[in-house]
């Protein structure tokens, strides 16, 4: 199972490059957040895998919890941050 | 337990599914709000499966079952509250992208706010 674990993460990891290319190429200052939003998802996977590789799911859990709330709360403060200046960056 | 495990190997190879189509549509479609619309969907369900099938494994595979039913409840909270988050966030960042200024993609290259003009008129 360990091994199926480590599968699933080099997959995530190998989509993260993949979302990376939008969030540093994208056209508008939109792209970028959505693709910083859609990386900390992915994160928030990697991190629980993390925790069941190396055997430490109570430590991790924890951190994937917090992760996705910092996550939430800084696309909503980007996307109120931006309201006006879109169009410009 | 191989029974679990299958069920577990089938629901992250499907959060796995969601979040591979969600990244091709990020990379492929045309403007923002078809993206916002790739990621917004695929990307909070690919989340769900993944997380729920870690959380059935951590509930066989944890030698303690306290230990076990604790960490499996943080886990499903931390997909609940991601179903309910990730909605939020992607509507307060297309009302804003929208207030701001960017104009939507359409087939013809026409804009939508001259189209509505248009068609509402006498």
């Amino acid at each position: 199972m360990d091994q199926f674990f480590l599968g699933a993460a080099v997959a995530l990891c190998l989509l993260i490059f993949l979302a990376l290319y939008r969030a540093v190429v994208g056209p508008t200052v939109f792209d970028r957040i959505i693709g910083a939003g859609f990386i900390g998802t992915k994160t928030t996977v990697l991190l629980v895998l993390i925790g069941f590789i190396y055997g430490r799911l109570d430590m991790f859990v924890d951190l994937a919890l917090v992760y996705s709330i910092l996550n939430f709360i800084g696309t909503l403060i980007f996307s109120k941050y931006f309201i006006r200046k879109g169009s410009q960056w | 337990m191989v029974a679990g495990s299958v069920i577990v190997i089938v629901l992250v190879a499907a959060g796995i599914f969601f979040f591979f189509a969600a990244t091709i549509g990020f990379l492929r479609f045309p403007d923002l709000y078809t993206r916002m619309h790739a990621t917004g969907k695929g990307d909070t369900f690919g989340l769900f499966l993944c997380i729920f099938g870690l959380a059935v494994y951590n509930l066989f595979d944890n030698p303690s079952w306290y230990m076990g039913v604790v960490q499996s409840v943080k886990l499903v909270s931390i997909a609940v509250f991601w179903f309910l988050a990730s909605p939020t966030a992607t509507h307060a960042l297309l009302r804003s992208a929208f207030e701001s200024g960017v104009v939507p993609w359409t087939k013809d290259g026409k804009s939508v706010r001259d189209r509505d003009e248009r068609e509402d008129g006498p």
